[in-house]
């Protein structure tokens, strides 16, 4: 099957899955037990005004169409850039405009804390494997083992407290945009970087070294240090590319795992990114403004799998020139 | 000049033609030390936990005005007390009743029926396959702690006074719904491996219906996968149960460890302890599930590996 | 202008940073190998792959190593030069190369002598070349290391040595991948990467086993012809007697980590002594066997190298073993000139040929 079909195929794969999140995500409010419209205006009056007004929003909302007329309104609203209201004692903030100050915010973060784990992670993983057996790559594994056990909330109030807190060095909460003040930007992101990197430095650290083990054990390994160059040569422009690929892969889905997982993290520090946005909808439990959240992150998260997935075959030489000789 | 090969018998028993390099020295078959110790401390704590209403512990709930934010070792108090003043042994054991509770049937029924779904999808393949796939695909691409939230937010927590063992269940539902995917995936891509294996055409040939080659003959070698997912299952379920407590929508009025945290958070200044003692519970369990996650794996890793 | 004399005037030095004087001698020792020994370390103990090896060969000379898959043949040629692993391996002895013992050097200074003075071939070109750099990198890459040349020069000199390999089309292969040539090519292309900056000693590890019949004597002729041209040493391991026949100097026959026959290639073919040379050169099927006849095997398995036997490790498969063979090891012993065996009950000197008999 030539490139051009197989991504084809693929994509008509993603349409499909992107289809259904957004149906699951668009019931989402339909799912809750009672009359939705009576969650949104938790209002007991019964005059008239507050009738109408409720009388206004179901219609808004579409809750006495049937389920397909329901989503294709929400398509239709979605796709125009009409995210639906936080619908407040004090009126209607369109979600919109939430969305577009915090998925900024999210992206941010999720980067920051990429680039902080693979920074770590790589050096560490082809040392370890370099030096695989020694006392040195037990240590490694031994806490990087442990890193994973500790639950990144309990990181992040350990690291809140003590580091924020009783040292001071950092600034254990809030968020100071970029543009704004660039050095506080940096300061208050660091702990939020730090804390949801931790667990991703274990992870890759770990499949980096796995995978140049086995690489360091293959043929062209040999053939490369047989030529006389430094181990350092043969580490880092012969065996870490073929070691790479899993860890890529790994480290592209977690984009888009990071976008919404970074929930905990987020309030913790009070950050004002999706994962806050979320919790505060729920919080509030303003569930239309819930529905977009989730329907953006899902979104995001299969579009940048399929952009992982589709880079991965193309990248790789060996899968690219295997299809061109199909 | 002839051009022939010598015939080479079997490779010896010494090693191959390649140098030997590093034996990789992750856990291995035999259980280490910390092998043992994951094994006592997951079987004690679960046996606390089983046990917790007949042990001699102090009443979890109740306040003693002697011990409110001192740390261990108090008379009478092993473990301190809370914010409260309530006695954290007491706490501790009651939460794991909780915790363990929660992850451990939601992981289970997330492997009954992802485990089902995906030997059957695996074994079929086909249509039924394909459907079940995109299904998957669907429930893992959002992402599952807001997964869980939603679910947990809009089936217990519409209105106010929902009665704590429905909170529970919907935990309980919402983890074991996260679950199923990620369970039924690994099951398929393992049965279906397995299915097409000469053993598996040699039932069929001989006339055994599917149902009885899959769970006789399939079903035993996906298991050990099965099982050391669901271990690390068992984990995560834990870390996620304290992750919905800290976002204010766990379970309230039994003590669990997630909710012990996010009561102890206000506190962090004064005593540390209130946080510290269920965070290392909770870090001592999830170390041993992993642990033994990896040595099942390793255990039965090798077999996959000879295909 | 072969490559090896367009590196030398591209302005590559004569001393090599070992301090070692680059010897332009064209006859004499170039490399001695006294008693080696190498040691894996596993789980079940310690398998002595190369156990008490001693060899010599001189320059531009060729010496055929010969043995079954697990004898230590490929070991030896590693451990010679010294590409083996950093840890859980023994070492033992003494390997002196061009008058300098490099057993004794540290890895770091003995990296300088890989590739300018000792370079070895592998066996399969598919594995042994990195599947994803490009032909041209991996050419260069010695000579830019080593050499310090730019890479203008350095890639007119890989243009050249794919020349001189017989690869046609030489500038459009630099851009190409390994896995986008055939079986043979690729293995021209690694002995170019070898010979780049001209090394005095090749090691040849199976060079042809990965390939088909019809390209491995096409193969061992670019082997034997850069070897005169470059008045190159070589050592050639492999399986197959019938590989080295025609083309070493001198045999030595390994089994089980040892030596056990070692002779110039024309008296050891007429004047076979072990046992277990008799037996390799009985199972080389002739082309004049009558239709449906059985190939010759050696019956039975290599012996276990962690705890080897007492007595003389061939004697378990022996046809002629006797009780003082299962007792007692064998020295190696040099009753002639330059013919060296390890038996206790040497097959009778001949003259002719062994003929195909009853086994």
């Amino acid at each position: 099957m030539t490139l051009t079909r197989e991504l084809g195929k693929r994509f008509l794969g993603l349409i499909l899955v992107l289809f259904l999140v957004t149906l699951f995500t668009a019931l989402l409010l339909s799912m809750v037990p009672g009359d939705p419209v009576d969650t949104l205006l938790p209002l007991s009056d019964s005059s008239p005004e507050v009738v109408a007004q409720k009388e206004a929003l179901r219609e808004e909302l579409n809750l006495d169409e049937p389920l397909p007329a329901r989503y294709a309104a929400w398509l239709g609203d979605f796709v125009r850039g009409d995210f639906g209201n936080y619908y407040r004692t004090s009126g209607a903030d369109p979600v919109g405009d939430r969305l577009a100050e915090a998925l900024p915010v999210s992206l941010q973060l999720m980067v920051y804390a990429q680039v902080l784990a693979l920074l770590i992670a790589v050096p560490l993983g082809v040392l370890s494997a370099y030096r695989a057996g020694t006392l040195f790559d037990k240590a490694a594994n031994t806490t990087a083992f442990a890193l994973l056990a500790v639950p990144n909330f309990v990181l992040g109030l350990g690291l809140a407290y003590y580091v924020g807190v009783v040292a001071g060095w950092l600034p254990p909460s809030g968020y100071v945009p970029f543009t704004d003040n660039p050095a506080e930007h940096i300061q208050r992101m660091i702990l939020p970087a730090v804390t949801l990197a931790a667990a991703q430095i274990a992870v890759y650290m770990r499949l980096l070294r796995s995978d140049m083990v086995q690489t360091l054990q293959e043929d062209f390994i040999q053939m490369a240090r047989s030529k006389g160059i430094s181990d350092q040569r043969v580490l880092w422009r012969h065996a870490l590319r073929p070691s790479s690929l899993t860890l890529l892969t790994v480290a592209g889905h977690n984009v888009g795992t990071l976008i919404g997982g970074a929930v905990i993290v987020e309030v913790l520090f009070s950050i004002p990114g999706l994962g806050t946005a979320i919790a505060q909808a729920i919080f509030e439990r303003q569930y239309v403004a819930l529905q977009t959240f989730v329907a953006v992150l899902a979104i995001l998260y299969v579009l940048v799998n399929f952009a992982v997935d589709v880079l991965y075959t193309v990248v790789d030489p060996r899968i690219r020139h295997a299809r061109a000789r199909n | 000049m002839p051009v022939g090969s010598v015939m080479a018998p079997p490779a010896a028993a010494g090693h191959a033609a390649q140098p030997l390099d590093e034996i990789d020295p992750s856990p291995t078959r035999r259980l280490g030390i910390i092998g043992w110790f994951s094994l006592t401390w997951l079987g004690g704590i679960s046996l606390l936990a089983l046990l917790a209403p007949a042990l001699p512990l102090k009443d979890p709930d109740r306040s003693y005005l002697e011990i409110v934010r001192t740390g261990p070792l108090q008379p009478g108090h092993i473990l301190g007390g809370d914010g409260n003043g309530r006695d954290m042994l007491a706490r501790v054991v009651f939460g794991a009743r909780t915790s363990l509770t929660i992850a451990v049937v939601a992981v289970l029924a997330g492997l009954v029926v992802g485990g089902l779904l995906g030997l059957v999808a695996g074994y079929y393949r086909g249509r039924f396959d394909a459907v079940l796939t995109t299904l998957f695909n669907v429930l893992l691409s959002i992402p599952a702690l807001v997964l869980a939230l939603s679910l947990v937010a809009v089936f217990a927590s519409a209105d106010q006074d929902v009665s704590n063992g429905r909170k529970m269940s919907v935990i309980i539902a919402a983890l074991a719904i996260v679950t199923v995917p990620i369970l039924g995936r690994i099951t398929r891509a393992s049965a279906l491996s397995w299915s097409e294996r000469e053993f598996v055409k040699a039932a069929q040939v001989l006339g055994a219906s599917h149902r009885r080659i899959m769970f006789r003959e399939v079903l035993p070698n996906v298991a050990p996968a099965m099982m050391s997912i669901a271990l690390l299952g068992i984990a995560v379920a834990i870390v996620a149960e304290g992750s919905l407590a800290l976002l204010g929508v766990g379970v309230t009025e039994v003590p669990s460890w997630g909710n012990m945290i996010a009561l102890g958070r206000s506190d962090l200044a004064r005593n540390g302890w209130a946080v510290g003692i269920p965070s290392t519970a909770i870090f001592l369990t999830v170390l041993a599930l992993n642990y033994l996650g990896d040595v099942v794996r390793a255990r039965f890793d090798v077999r996959e590996g000879v295909l | 202008m072969t490559p090896y004399s367009a590196n030398r005037a591209a302005g590559a030095t004569a001393e090599s940073p070992v301090g070692f004087r680059l010897n332009r001698r064209v006859q004499g020792r170039l490399l001695e190998v006294a008693d080696l020994r190498t040691g894996f370390r596993t789980p079940g103990g310690v398998v002595r792959a190369v156990d008490g090896v001693s060899l010599t060969l001189d320059r531009g000379r060729t010496l055929g190593i010969v043995g079954e898959s697990g004898s230590g043949k490929s070991v030896l040629s590693r451990s010679i030069m010294g590409l083996l692993p950093r840890r859980n391996v023994e070492r033992s002895g003494r390997v002196v190369y061009d008058g300098t013992d490099i057993s004794a050097l540290t890895p770091g200074r003995r990296k300088d002598l890989w590739g300018t003075q000792m370079a070895m071939v592998f066996q399969d070109p598919m594995t042994a070349l990195n599947p994803v750099q490009r032909i041209g990198a991996q050419i260069t890459e010695g000579l830019r290391f080593h050499l310090g040349l730019d890479r203008g020069t350095s890639r007119a000199n890989a243009v050249a040595l794919l020349r001189s390999v017989g690869i046609p089309e030489p500038e459009r292969r630099l851009k190409q991948y390994p896995h986008e040539l055939s079986g043979g090519m690729r293995q021209r292309i690694m002995i170019a990467v070898a010979l780049a900056c001209g090394p005095r000693l090749l090691f040849a590890d199976e060079p042809t086993t990965a390939l088909d019949v019809t390209v491995q004597a096409q193969i061992l002729n670019l082997l034997a012809a850069q070897q005169r041209e470059r008045e190159m040493a070589m050592v050639l391991v492999t399986h197959d007697l019938g590989v080295v026949a025609g083309r070493a100097d001198t045999i030595a026959v390994m089994y089980a980590g040892q030596i056990v026959e070692t002779a110039p290639t024309a008296q050891l073919f007429a004047n076979v002594r072990m046992p277990y040379t008799e037996a390799l050169l009985r199972s080389i099927p002739q082309l004049d066997q009558p239709r449906g006849s059985r190939l010759q095997a050696i019956p039975g398995r290599p012996p276990n190298l962690v705890r080897p036997p007492r007595g003389c490790r061939f004697a378990p498969r022996c046809p002629y073993a006797q009780d003082r063979c299962r007792a007692e090891a064998p020295p190696l012993v040099e009753e002639e000139p330059g013919h060296a065996y390890r038996c206790w009950y040497p097959l009778p000197a001949r003259v002719t040929p062994p003929t195909r008999g009853a086994y």
